[in-house]
């Protein structure tokens, strides 16, 4: 059902993570992705392994929620791994025919491929997992303050961010509603031929539509009338602190970042 | 035979998730053919998702529900047939109009019965009539009506399948007492001229005690009671105690029994109470005179 998507969800909690100041989890985020990229061999993703796990332990979600925010992704991660297997040509020569060759290094690149995007989606749904939106619309908006001195909307930007993001949900549970009316009038959505099953989109589309607009309006007046005119002069209600805890925080990923620098520099040495 | 039955029917959502919920809890119920059943319970107490099993549009995580003694999910291939044999009007069903006239949008369901154009104008012409919507208003656009008219649309798109049982998740809701009057008055018409099974959900016992044959109570997704509407009424204390409103006049003769006058009966409709207390008091009368 729509209602099972997890893309971009958030799991309330109280773990360290999900306390961490989210300018700091942002920013650290972005680090850990950087140190995916920089090693290019399995001891130093070792390493980012290791931070991921840590990291997800100290959040207290359960690993399904991460298998359910990989697997969508799944399908596409084996073909490209199958297509580096056949296709990579260095290394030593395992298994050859016609112009395929399994390789050694083609079995590491696509290994390694695999085990980099698994860590990439598993941090970044870490971030989405533990940050409601709405903070991580605020924590944007000051990362992007700097901006303003260029003349750029960064208030703006984040309020339509924090708008679109907070109707995400209610557009899922309207759809889900509209479609089980339809259902209910016999309409094919899931099943039937791909014709009827897009005539009957319509059916879905239209009422989405004019609800949308409908929300669109009512939230304006809403806003107008609670004197809203932009970021002008606005304070917060929730101030963003940055604690010692955020700054532990930072400077651990930072020491494992190097850390898998220093083990990739080493691991090329002995190699050698 | 019942005509709707659902066995230990339980509903979990989000299985596996921090928001995993059982909606419905293992409940035992049958509906008998040609009753009108009335459905209470708080909000999140289950009593839409129970409805949802009814027609098939949510299949359950254990149990059964069983129309005219089928399993309904024994052959998924014929779920689309359970969905025209048991209708089902959405809490403010005039969201999912989108066609653009009112006989279109009504001729919706019959049409994807796979009926004729003769038979769908026969419908439309029939339902509209039922439901109280003139003729002329058949050939406007649905968006320029007003609420109480595009309520009606939607609730007539249901009932121009003719299923055998008719479900209307709050059909008053949001509307003002002069149109919650007439479209209640209108569902019990037609439910007097077809004879069919309708089940009502509503918050208001005022809405539904008079004209409910049965009651069904839902509470914290258990089946809470399901009976006679004189007996669920009967019962009005424990009704209140779960949170749940009942009539206004069913409160007076609760408070007057306190106060020493027992009628004995439950009381739940004006006209009735009317009844009962000018006997009351006509008694009276002539014992002081004799």
């Amino acid at each position: 059902m729509l209602r099972d998507v997890t893309i971009g969800q958030y799991f309330p909690g109280n773990s360290i993570i999900h306390r961490l100041d989210p300018r700091f989890k942002i920013v650290i985020t972005l680090i850990y992705i950087l140190m995916l990229f920089t090693g290019s061999n399995v001891v130093c993703l070792a390493v980012g392994a290791v931070y991921t796990l840590i990291a997800v332990f100290l959040s207290r979600i359960p690993l399904k929620m991460f298998w359910k925010s990989v697997k969508p992704l799944l399908p596409f991660l084996l073909i490209t791994a199958v297509l580096n297997v056949l296709l990579v040509d260095s290394g030593d020569v395992y298994f050859k025919w016609k112009f395929l060759k399994v390789t050694e290094g083609g079995i590491n690149i696509s290994v390694f491929m695999i085990i980099r995007i698994v860590l990439l989606i598993m941090g970044s749904s870490l971030l989405t997992y533990t940050t409601s939106p709405i903070t991580l619309t605020d924590a944007i908006e000051r990362l992007l303050s700097p901006l303003k001195l260029l003349k750029f909307p960064v208030h703006e930007l984040a309020m339509m961010m924090s708008i679109a993001l907070r109707f995400v949900p209610t557009l899922i549970e309207e759809t889900d509603k509209i479609m089980s009316a339809q259902k209910a009038r016999g309409a094919e959505i899931d099943t039937g031929s791909f014709l009827t099953r897009a005539k009957n989109m319509i059916s879905i589309l239209v009422p989405l539509f004019i609800s949308s607009f409908r929300r669109a309006d009512e939230l304006a007046t809403a806003m107008e009338c609670r004197c809203y005119n932009g970021g002008e002069g606005r304070t917060r209600l929730r101030q963003l602190k940055a604690s010692a805890r955020d700054v532990i925080a930072l400077v651990i990923t930072l020491m494992f970042y190097a850390a898998a620098i220093a083990v990739s520099i080493i691991f090329k040495h002995l190699m050698k | 035979m019942a005509i709707l039955e659902t066995r230990q029917l339980t509903y979990t959502y989000s299985i596996g998730s921090p928001f995993e919920k059982t909606a419905v809890d293992h409940v035992d119920l049958k509906i008998e053919e040609g009753e009108m059943v009335g459905v209470m319970g708080h909000t999140g107490s289950g009593k839409s998702t129970l409805i949802q099993h009814f027609n098939g549009l949510l299949r359950p995580t254990s149990g059964q529900v069983l129309l005219d003694g089928q399993d309904i999910w024994a052959d998924k291939k014929k779920i689309r047939d359970v969905r025209f044999q048991v209708g089902l009007v959405f809490q403010y069903p005039e969201y999912q109009i989108f066609e653009e006239t009112v006989f279109k949008d009504i001729a919706f369901g019959p049409r994807n019965m796979g009926l004729d154009d003769k038979e769908i104008k026969r419908r439309v012409l029939e339902t509209a009539h039922d439901i109280g919507l003139r003729e002329e208003l058949l050939k406007r656009s649905p968006f320029d009506l007003s609420g109480g008219q595009k309520r009606r649309v939607a609730i007539a798109g249901v009932m121009a399948m003719e299923p055998k049982v008719l479900i209307l998740d709050e059909p008053t809701a949001g509307l003002d007492p002069a149109g919650r009057d007439k479209i209640l008055s209108h569902i019990k018409r037609y439910h007097e001229r077809r004879k069919n099974t309708i089940l009502i959900v509503s918050h208001s016992m005022e809405d539904i005690a008079g004209f409910a044959d049965k009651i069904l109570v839902m509470n914290k997704a258990k089946l809470f009671c399901y009976d006679d509407t004189e007996k669920v009424f009967g019962r009005a204390e424990e009704i209140s105690e779960i949170g749940l409103d009942v009539p206004q006049i069913t409160k007076v003769f609760m408070e007057l029994k306190k106060q020493g006058l027992d009628f004995g009966k439950e009381v739940y409709t004006v006209p009735y109470a009317r009844d009962l207390l000018l006997k009351h008091l006509h008694g009276k009368a002539g014992d002081g005179q004799c």
